[in-house]
């Protein structure tokens, strides 16, 4: 039995004649332990399949199975890192962390609480930004906070949707290691949303393209061999890096071609002529 | 240090002080000079301007009256006593004033003379506790109600109880307006179900409410003998003013930011801690842009209300000077005027203030 399991997943917004299928015959299963990467174009339905998992939405038919269980509304045993960061703006960095961590953690005194929201916020370098606000923060920061809120509820599986996607190369070069050394010292089971096939093959152990909706689906999964601790500068020369690479490309830019020769819209122009209107205002 | 000092100016809404505190450290003199220009000259200059258009325009008009009167005297009494009133009125004695606009200067004496008939009366008060202090502890041994000072009030302890009465009115309504907002904000059902109700009841006139009130206060106040007039108007003036706090409120509540709700859920939030903890905070900023709207709906209508329900305060304190008809009362009802703007005024500033130290958006608000 797969630790996360997807069946047959479909989900559709809007009723009747509006109906829009975003979401259809997914399936997904991941193992514990295991750090799976799903890339795919933008606007093709991947923050509705990361709804799905982390129990916001719930599918319109099919099952999400966590650890055997369907899934019912969220849970603290997926943390989820959302795209935009998410934090509350009238909080400050030690507040945000500690909210999380106490409705994780609602039996433990507040000492312990203290030092877990400490320990985490120090994991994720923002010691000094303790007392800082959001606003006064840089967009890595606010995403190295919103790490530490969803790791401080010690969860199972945690769950990104695309979260370095609104930072600059280089922030997202450092955060992607930072999430990487702390995936390895507990290896939790991760599920990575990214539009980066790079970033995918960097951090993942299998990558699965999301074919973009409507009626988007799983493609083919590649694996990914190279060892871990991987190395970003090597990995430019590694030849495995470059054919996984290639193939997952390859692939998806020819959904993308498809897609637009598979286009029917054909748009009907009027057959028009224009008239001469001068001399109706003469008379 | 004056970095500090103009952050604090500008925290409690002096700002425009800012470039003379600059200039006297001797930062960018020009750049200051032209800021000291603009932000201070010129509002003064147009006050000037404003006090010069008041100044002829009373002037125009007192000699409106003043001809009119002269003339009304020729027709009725004859040539001379047309003389002897154009004699009485250049000579300013007070039989035979005109009674139109004042200037400026008539209602700057009228405020100094408020000031003096507020010291006799506080001293009157305080002269009438001396020497019933004795009297009243031996009533209070014996059981009976202490004798009080059932004197005229003065322009100052009409002020005071104006603020008391609007400060009582704005708390009633923040307890009415912020708890029924949420409610309604949170649930789609309780908002449609409500929205007529309150679109309907919005708009009503001050007048309306206070009668309202009148109606239910006087019923239930039959056997007491308290005193109605100002549960009445602190109660009217509640009830005109709290919408803007109930709509601002439901609408702030119901458009709490997606983002903030999803992570609520996934931090698996109670009801209760979603709604102190999200909801609240984040609708802050609107919330309290109701309750300045609030605020100064409730100044504003409490004039009216104090006027019709014979409660004491500004409003009766204008009106009883229009039915006096003194010589003196057009000017008493301009420093009035002036009084209440520039409380209004005040009570804004404060809540804008508060506004800032609540809010986690600092940059909003004017």
């Amino acid at each position: 039995m797969a630790y996360l399991e997807l069946k047959n997943i479909s989900k559709t917004y809007g009723q009747d004649a509006n109906t829009t299928e975003v979401l259809s015959d997914i399936n997904l299963n991941i193992e514990e332990g295991e750090f799976v990467a799903i890339v795919g174009f933008s606007g093709s339905g991947k923050t509705t399949l990361v709804n799905l998992i982390n129990g916001l939405l719930s599918p319109t038919s099919g099952e999400v199975l966590f650890k055997g269980q369907p899934v019912v509304g969220t849970s603290h045993e997926r943390g989820v890192i959302f795209q935009n960061y998410s934090l509350l703006p009238w909080l400050t960095v030690y507040q945000n962390v500690a909210i999380a961590v106490k409705e994780a953690f609602p039996k433990e005194g507040k000492r312990f609480r203290d030092t877990l929201v400490r320990e985490y916020i120090e994991m994720v370098n923002l010691t000094r930004a303790l007392n800082k606000r959001p606003k006064e923060l840089s967009g890595g920061m606010k995403q190295r906070v919103a790490v530490a809120r969803s790791l401080a509820m010690n969860p199972e599986m945690i769950i990104m949707d695309e979260p370095l996607g609104a930072l600059d190369a280089l922030t997202r070069g450092n955060l992607q290691d930072e999430i990487l050394n702390i995936w390895n010292k507990s290896r939790r089971t991760a599920l990575l949303i990214t539009n980066d096939v790079d970033e995918g093959i960097y951090m993942a152990d299998r990558i699965i393209p999301l074919r973009p909706g409507p009626n988007a689906t799983l493609g083919p999964e590649f694996r990914i061999d190279i060892e871990r601790p991987r190395d970003k500068t090597a990995l430019n020369d590694n030849p495995e890096f470059m054919k996984t690479r290639n193939s997952i490309i390859e692939y998806l830019m020819d959904i993308g071609s498809e897609r637009a020769a598979n286009s029917d819209v054909i748009y009907e122009l009027p057959e028009l002529e224009p008239k001469d209107l001068r001399w109706d205002f003469k008379r | 240090m004056s970095d500090k000092l103009i952050k604090t100016m500008r925290f409690i809404g002096l700002g425009f002080l800012e470039p003379i505190i600059r200039l006297t450290k001797g930062e960018e003199p020009n750049k200051n000079l032209i800021l000291i220009l603009k932000k201070i000259v010129a509002p003064i200059a147009s006050v000037f301007l404003f006090l010069l258009i008041w100044q002829s325009s009373s002037s125009a008009l007192f000699n409106i009256e003043a001809t009119y009167r002269i003339e009304k005297a020729m027709n009725e009494q004859g040539k001379e006593a047309a003389y002897a009133m154009k004699l009485c009125i250049a000579s300013g004695a007070v039989s035979c004033q005109p009674n139109t606009l004042p200037s400026p200067s008539q209602v700057k004496v009228s405020f100094y003379k408020l000031l003096e008939d507020h010291k006799i009366i506080n001293a009157d008060k305080k002269a009438f506790k001396e020497k019933t202090a004795e009297l009243n502890e031996k009533r209070e041994a014996e059981g009976k109600d202490a004798i009080v000072y059932t004197g005229r009030p003065s322009f100052v302890d009409q002020i005071i109880t104006s603020i008391k009465t609007v400060f009582a009115g704005f708390l009633l309504a923040i307890f009415i307006a912020v708890p029924i907002g949420v409610i309604i904000g949170l649930s789609d059902t309780l908002r449609s179900s409500f929205n007529w109700l309150i679109q309907i009841l919005k708009p009503v006139s001050p007048v309306v409410w206070l009668l309202l009130v009148f109606m239910i206060v006087k019923t239930l106040t039959k056997d007491s003998d308290t005193d109605s007039a100002f549960i009445i108007s602190f109660i009217s003036v509640g009830l005109c003013s709290m919408w803007a706090t109930l709509v601002n409120t439901a609408m702030g509540v119901s458009t709490v930011d997606q983002d903030f709700i999803n992570v609520a859920k996934v931090l698996k939030l109670g009801p209760i801690q979603k709604v102190f903890k999200v909801i609240l905070p984040s609708s802050l900023p609107l919330i309290f842009t109701g309750l300045r709207i609030t605020l100064s709906v409730a100044w504003m209508v409490l004039i009216a209300i104090e006027l019709l329900a014979q409660s004491p305060g500004l409003g009766s304190f204008v009106w009883e000077e229009f039915q006096n008809g003194a010589n003196d009362s057009n000017s008493k009802i301009i420093v009035a005027m002036f009084v209440i703007g520039i409380i209004g005024f005040l009570l804004d500033r404060i809540m804008l203030t508060i506004q800032k130290f609540v809010s986690f958006n600092k940059n909003e608000g004017s």
